[in-house]
């Protein structure tokens, strides 16, 4: 009994809150890992370009809200995601053609792109102030639990509850579909084939007659839906604020790089193995042990490795072991 | 246009934005922008030297600062009574541990043959070590915090004066570089981006929350200063006599005399800075940074010891970072952990160096004081400009309240917009390399 009272402490505040951050993060690193494989640069606005998608997506949000429309249960954003989706397309687009293009005619190397990234990074971070403020917003709506911790309690007769929030499974739902769309997209269909070839060999793709400036809008278009959809999934698990979307750049990165760079197989890897270390590092493990444990061995402090407020420590840590004993990540990335 | 003439007249430019904000909006306004003005010049020649001459790619530049931050609290402010009987002293010995068990365990992976012994017995030296640091160091903290925490409740400093905490704060952002450089210099610039702007966040979370070194988001005040205080100098008879005298309020005269104060050791330590800068440039070694920067393949095959030399400037860039650091929290009279925000003590130095012009040390100190400058004043002059814009609009309308209230975010776009335009169309600064 006490060791499946452990196991459900160790759901409730472990798996269940690891499993949604690392889907979110999962999303999130797929479109660094896309832009750095087909435009060959690590792009640093990508946090701000999450942000611009979910303050659309809000705004949105907000305006069915105000018409009487909601999803039942399920939050009203997700409804408003696909216009999301589509301003941060049109945004994306335009940076590019206006930005990025030329850098990308002219041959630049990748770290004056990543410079220029910045730029745009300051950019989207004022768009977004501009139409959307700088407060915290929580714009979650509908269910808020699928399991109540005290149903839980109930129904299994068990001391510990497990609660499962709305919005933590629908991050893993929406995850799984957008990941396995994008890779059906990339095996199955002709661009997306088309776009392997580029990342893999660019000289050899053109040569193939592979058209080079539709690779590289399609290849916007998947990073602008996956980006927003990840911006939105996190928001309604958490809240959204302009400047932690800034600071979800180091976790995403450290996905990316983990899984290798340029592997979208790798960028899901990386993002759960980022999002489970965090978690599990920084969860005082008390009660679990208190369960697990003989009485006598039970520990009085609250065995936290290290205090939640240094979660980037260990995204940074991770980043660092595996970059010194393993390059190219664990998905064997490219390293240009 | 002649560099010779062009780069006085880019400076001359920046002395009649300065003098015109004097006249307009006050000399104590004008004082405060060029102080800053001046720090922000220092962390552009830090930034530049690592980008400019070696092509290293930091973006922590935040960490350095506030580690400076950091070095004139642990100076200059006077040690918390009984803190190190309490627990000072553990704290100490437990970091010491911590670091023991890091070397120990860097030793075993360096001199034992490979294979899983190896591995374990890293592991082994790794968590033991740990939960000795934790057993040490955790009650130290404990005690040290515990002493009145709502005025103190930090180690405290050593008491001395506060002008020391400059060149220790560029060692202690040294120090920090070392470690970041030993373990990720190796790795390819996007990767070495990402490893520092890890650091940076970790050094403001450590200074957030670790209230036994700088009371974490208490904040420390009151920081000592090298120059006299106003309200000292408005009791002061000579002083107001003085200022009368020249036709001055005293109030006034007392603001722009401390702050004066200010830039001259400002502009003495920039100078400094700057001749150092230029000499190193000049010299043989600054031919080598560049020789290396342009082709890393060719200068390693003339012998020269890249990653030594990439380890050496990415210390010495940043220590400058720190010494501007320490200056600035001098400045300010306050280190407050809370504030220090990327966007702002990262990416803006960066938009310094890439405007002014990156190899450039003269283009460094130019963009740090114009772009200082423009980003105070964009603030208001996108104020004056929405209420200009919307003054066609009903007074109170919803669309007029919301373009006033965007003019706060000016800042982030106008800087964005400016380095874009820069990176475009004359993509090496103003004062281009020579």
């Amino acid at each position: 009994m006490d060791v499946i009272n452990a196991l459900v402490v160790l759901a409730n505040f472990v798996i269940v809150p690891g499993l949604a951050y690392g889907a979110q993060l999962a999303l999130g690193a797929l479109g660094v890992t896309l832009i750095y494989g087909i435009l060959r640069f690590s792009n640093f606005a990508h946090g701000d370009t999450m942000a611009f998608g979910t303050a659309i997506t809000i705004i949105g949000t907000n305006a069915l809200i105000a018409a009487g429309i909601t999803f039942g249960p399920l939050p009203t954003a997700l409804i408003a995601l696909p216009l999301g989706i589509a301003a941060t397309c049109l945004l994306v687009l335009g940076t590019d053609w206006a930005v990025y293009k030329f850098y990308r005619t002219k041959k630049a190397a990748p770290v004056i792109l990543v410079i220029v990234s910045m730029g745009v990074m300051f950019i989207m971070n004022g768009i977004v102030r501009f139409i959307i403020g700088v407060g915290d917003i929580n714009f979650a709506d509908g269910e808020r639990f699928v399991v109540t911790a005290r149903g839980f309690r109930d129904a299994t007769g068990l001391a510990e509850g497990l609660a499962i929030r709305t919005t933590q499974v629908i991050t893993v739902i929406v995850a799984l579909i957008a990941m396995a769309l994008l890779f059906w997209f990339l095996n199955k269909t002709r661009t997306g084939k088309s776009m392997r070839a580029f990342s893999d060999n660019e000289d050899l793709a053109l040569l193939s007659g592979i058209n080079p400036d539709w690779v590289v809008k399609v290849t916007w278009m998947i990073v602008a839906a996956l980006a927003t959809t990840a911006g939105v999934l996190y928001g309604l698990d958490k809240s959204f604020k302009a400047f932690t979307y800034f600071q979800l750049l180091l976790p995403i990165f450290a996905a990316a790089i983990v899984g290798g760079l340029g592997s979208p197989l790798g960028a899901i890897a990386g993002g759960f193995v980022i999002a489970f270390s965090e978690v599990t590092v920084t969860y005082a493990w008390k009660r679990v042990l208190g369960y697990v444990l003989p009485e006598n061995l039970a520990p009085e402090a609250l065995v936290q490795l290290m205090s939640t407020d240094y979660k980037f420590a260990v995204s940074f840590a991770i980043l660092i072991i595996v970059l010194l004993f393993k390059p190219t990540g664990l998905f064997k990335g490219k390293s240009v | 246009m002649n560099p010779a003439i062009r780069t006085p007249l880019l400076f001359g430019f920046v002395a009649v934005l300065m003098i015109g904000t004097g006249i307009v909006q006050g000399w104590n306004s004008a004082l405060l922008i060029l102080n800053m003005g001046l720090i922000s010049a220092i962390m552009a020649l830090g930034v530049n030297l690592q980008w400019g001459f070696a092509g290293l790619f930091n973006i922590g530049v935040m960490g350095f600062v506030a580690l400076g931050g950091l070095a004139a609290v642990l100076i200059s402010t006077p040690p918390t009574p009984g803190a190190w009987a309490a627990g000072g002293w553990n704290i100490v010995i437990g970091l010491l541990l911590g670091g023991a068990t890091v070397i120990a365990a860097i030793l075993a992976q360096s001199r034992m043959a490979p294979g899983r012994i190896r591995t374990l017995t890293t592991l082994a030296i790794l968590i033991a070590g740990f939960f000795i640091y934790r057993a040490v160091f955790d009650p130290g903290v404990a005690a040290v915090e515990a002493i009145n925490p709502s005025v103190s409740g930090n180690i405290g400093g050593l008491n001395l004066p506060v002008l020391l905490s400059w060149p220790v704060g560029g060692l202690l952002a040294a120090g920090a570089a070392w470690i970041i450089g030993k373990t990720a210099l190796g790795l390819r610039s996007d990767y070495l981006a990402i490893a520092t702007l890890g650091i940076a966040e970790i050094i403001i979370a450590v200074l957030k929350n670790e209230d036994w070194l700088s009371r974490g988001v208490k904040n420390v005040i009151g920081i000592d200063r090298p120059v006299p205080f106003e309200i000292e100098l408005q009791q002061d008879p000579t002083f107001i006599a003085r200022a009368v005298g020249l036709g001055l309020d005293p109030v006034t005269a007392s603001g722009i005399y401390t702050k004066l104060a200010y830039s001259a050791l400002f502009a003495v330590v920039l100078l400094i800075l700057l001749w150092m800068a230029q000499m190193a440039l000049k010299s043989p070694w600054g031919r080598m940074m560049r020789a290396i920067r342009d082709n890393e393949t060719a200068a390693r095959a003339m012998g020269k010891d890249v990653t030594a030399r990439h380890l050496q400037i990415f210390i010495l860039g940043s220590a400058i970072c720190g010494v501007a650091g320490a200056m600035m929290t001098t400045l300010d009279g306050q280190l407050t952990p809370g504030s220090y925000q990327p966007l702002r003590f990262t990416f803006l130095v960066w938009v310094m160096v890439i405007v002014g012009g990156s190899g450039n040390n003269f283009g460094a100190v130019l963009g740090g004081i114009l772009i200082w400058w423009l980003w105070v004043q964009v603030e208001p002059m996108g104020l004056a400009l929405m209420q200009i814009l919307s003054s066609g609009l009903a007074d109170g309308s919803a669309l007029q309240t919301r373009m006033i209230d965007a003019a706060a975010h000016m800042r982030l776009l106008t800087m964005g917009l400016l380095m874009l335009i820069v990176l475009r169309f004359s993509p090496r600064g103003l004062i281009p390399e020579r």
